[in-house]
């Protein structure tokens, strides 16, 4: 199986090396100062995430465009260069380093999967380029401990995520929740936040119950889960492992409140999930339905331009991604614009003093600073659920 | 409840990774080869029935047919193309490129059926039944069945059937065999479609409980591949018994000790198993001839 994936991997290795001579050879003469700022991507283009992938490269490439129609970058165009991790650690750090030493991006973003950008984290603050993280949610990716820390985030942050849903449950009459949870850093990353803001209202948890990616039935870990009390359910997963959760309770007739982080809005789920979708509230950073701001209604209609085959809100889905992405684009190229360089440290110091942004999520009032690199707290969540194969916002 | 649910969960399971190993059990038995992308098989299964019922609205004793033989056409190639060219040359290459194959015919699916799981539904997995005191799918009930039936129809075309006896004779002796009038390349290659076809059955029965998408397979032919050397791959009835056993042990194990124990505990059990008893559970010594 590695085998086959490196020979793929060499060759478009060597596609790549090739694309690089051409561009290389091409831009004789011109001058250096209309040669494009490149930014990478580093996301799943591929596998049961693509479509997260995809959302990224749509808020991007929006906010890219809008960029270079106001004149680019002190006159420079941005290009975006993207390279598909599917979802593994190895193939986004290969990926993230490729995009660092051959393309020589200004900055990078990363994809859906916590464990991937787990694994970029340690290179982007080596080699001292700024790695934005979009989506991924570990809590441990911006607060990595690193003394010079390039990773900045645009998105939910599991140390929040858990207070919310725990807030969330409580304010629903939770006494003594359960947590489902798959098994990978993602799900552990979400295990220390929900207990952490357990503690905070003296609660327990009525147990900890872990699930895999492919596991068909998760009843014996739910009956578990039943067996021990649990009044509420704290689901943590992406969107098909969350479906067999859904499918399981319904089997069971348990009909549990469930308060989810947000994997339910990556796909289908209505679908997958079957009659008991709607129940699961999950968290989402934005909704198009829920802010009718100008904003909203403008990025959606460059949207609907762009990308002909978004006609509905139901095509959006998950909104998180596109504008996570887009504000996150914006947020770089001010700090493009202010360091007046592509230098790491020069692009890093003017993330960190970003002083506002009127942003799509919300207007953004020094987004970063030393302590910390996150943009988003847990006032800017969101609850929601599924109605139709559309994520409606809920009323708390 | 808990124990009740967990059996129950874990016979349907089983069952699934024991047809599955049920085609290695042919074809090893056959050929001494096996496809390593029965898991791949078993995917192709799922997305042909998804797309024939849902895709086309084909009622499903029409689709399912249709699907299992899409699944028997890609054994078919698998032997002719992944097996047939390396086992003529006496080389053990067959091992990578059916793995290749599979990881091909996977991403081939990603690009034309798309990227996004989605579901099949069916109407013996929308309502749950209560069942033993625990609420179940009829379909949960219907695939152990559905999988014993087939191992002992499996233990009947071998022993009775000309099919049969001609599969057997190609196995005890090639060369005699085709002295005798057996065509050992038909027989051979009818081994792998049978084989990649009981896949297909098994994605079919899987899919309204689980969902479609192009590596749903993988796993589970991982799982099945454990299964089929447990249950000794010569034998059928051993083979489709450690396939139950394995998804009960998996089930009892998540129910009992919690879910992050189950591959620990159950891929230990399966090397303990293996090292009282070889030649799996009612598998016969190989006789090395010298």
């Amino acid at each position: 199986m590695k085998i086959m994936k490196s020979v793929l991997r060499r060759r478009t290795f060597l596609s790549g090396a090739f694309a690089v001579g051409l561009a290389a050879a091409a831009p004789f003469g011109t001058a250096s100062a209309q040669e494009p700022i490149k930014v990478g991507l580093v996301a799943a283009l591929s596998g049961q995430s693509a479509k997260s992938g995809e959302a990224i490269t749509r808020g991007l490439s929006i906010a890219i465009d809008e960029i270079n129609a106001a004149g680019g970058i002190n006159g420079r165009k941005i290009e975006l260069i993207s390279r598909d991790d599917e979802s593994n650690p190895g193939k986004g750090l290969l990926a993230a380093r490729e995009l660092v030493q051959r393309e020589k991006v200004a900055a990078m973003f990363g994809g859906l999967d916590t464990p991937v950008s787990l694994a970029i984290v340690p290179f982007a603050n080596q080699s001292k380029v700024p790695f934005v993280g979009v989506w991924a949610a570990g809590t441990n990716i911006t607060r990595n401990g690193a003394a010079d820390n390039y990773v900045f985030r645009v998105s939910a942050v599991d140390a929040y995520v858990g207070e919310a849903l725990v807030d969330y449950a409580i304010k629903h009459g939770a006494k003594k929740p359960g947590m489902i949870l798959i098994n990978n850093p993602w799900g552990e990353s979400n295990e220390h936040a929900l207990h952490d803001a357990l503690k905070k209202h003296n609660m327990t948890a009525a147990g900890v119950e872990k699930f895999q990616d492919a596991d068909v039935d998760v009843v014996p870990q739910l009956t578990r889960l039943k067996q021990a009390g649990a009044d509420t359910l704290f689901l943590v997963a992406n969107v098909a492992p969350s479906s067999q959760v859904v499918k399981s309770l319904e089997r069971m007739g348990w009909n549990v409140p469930i308060v989810s982080h947000w994997g339910p809005a990556g796909g289908r789920f209505t679908e997958l999930a079957g009659p008991r979708s709607a129940d699961v509230h999950f968290i989402q950073t934005f909704l198009f339905s829920d802010k009718q701001s100008a904003k909203a209604n403008d990025v959606l209609a460059k949207l609907k331009a762009k990308y002909p085959a978004i006609k509905t809100l139901a095509d959006v889905t998950p909104a998180v991604g596109i504008a996570n992405a887009y504000d996150a684009m914006h947020l770089v190229g001010l700090a493009l614009k202010k360091a007046g360089s592509t230098d790491g440290k020069a692009v890093r110091d003017a993330l960190l003093a970003i002083d506002k942004y009127d942003g799509l999520i919300k207007t953004y009032e020094k987004p970063f600073t030393a302590q910390n690199h996150d943009a988003l707290g847990p006032k800017d969540y969101v609850f929601a659920h599924f109605v139709k194969g559309e994520i409606l916002p809920l009323t708390q | 409840m808990l124990f009740t649910s967990a059996v129950i969960t874990g016979l349907g399971l089983g069952a699934m990774y024991g047809l599955i190993a049920l085609g290695f059990h042919i074809t090893y038995t056959v050929s001494n080869t096996v496809n390593f992308a029965q898991g791949s098989a078993m995917m192709v299964g799922s997305v042909l029935g998804f797309t024939l019922m849902v895709t086309y609205g084909l009622p499903f004793w029409v689709a399912a047919p249709i699907a299992l033989a899409g699944c028997a056409v890609f054994g078919l190639i698998v032997e002719r193309v992944l097996v047939r060219p390396f086992v003529e040359r006496n080389s053990d290459a067959w091992l990578m490129a059916t793995v290749a194959g599979g990881i091909i015919v996977d991403n081939i699916v990603l690009f034309t059926f798309g990227k996004e799981p989605r579901s099949l539904p069916s109407p013996l997995a929308t309502n749950s039944i209560e069942f033993l005191g625990t609420g179940v799918y009829p379909l949960q009930l219907i695939i152990p069945v559905v999988g014993l039936c087939v191992a002992v129809a499996l233990q009947i075309i071998f022993r009775r059937t000309h099919l049969g006896k001609a599969l057997l004779a190609v196995v005890q002796n090639r060369d005699a065999a085709r002295l005798m009038g057996i065509n050992a390349k038909v027989v051979v290659a009818s081994a792998f479609a049978i084989s990649t076809a009981l896949a297909g059955l098994a994605g079919l029965l899987i899919a309204p409980l689980f969902s479609v998408y192009s590596d749903m397979g993988t796993l589970f032919g991982l799982k099945a591949f454990a299964v089929a050397i447990l249950g000794g791959i010569t034998s059928a009835s051993g083979v489709m018994i450690a396939g139950l056993l394995y998804g009960v042990v998996e089930a009892l194990v998540t129910a009992y000790l919690g879910s992050s124990y189950t591959q620990i505990v159950v891929f230990t059990v399966i090397i303990l198993a293996l090292a009282l008893r070889p030649n799996g559970l009612l598998g016969r010594a190989a006789v090395n001839k010298v």
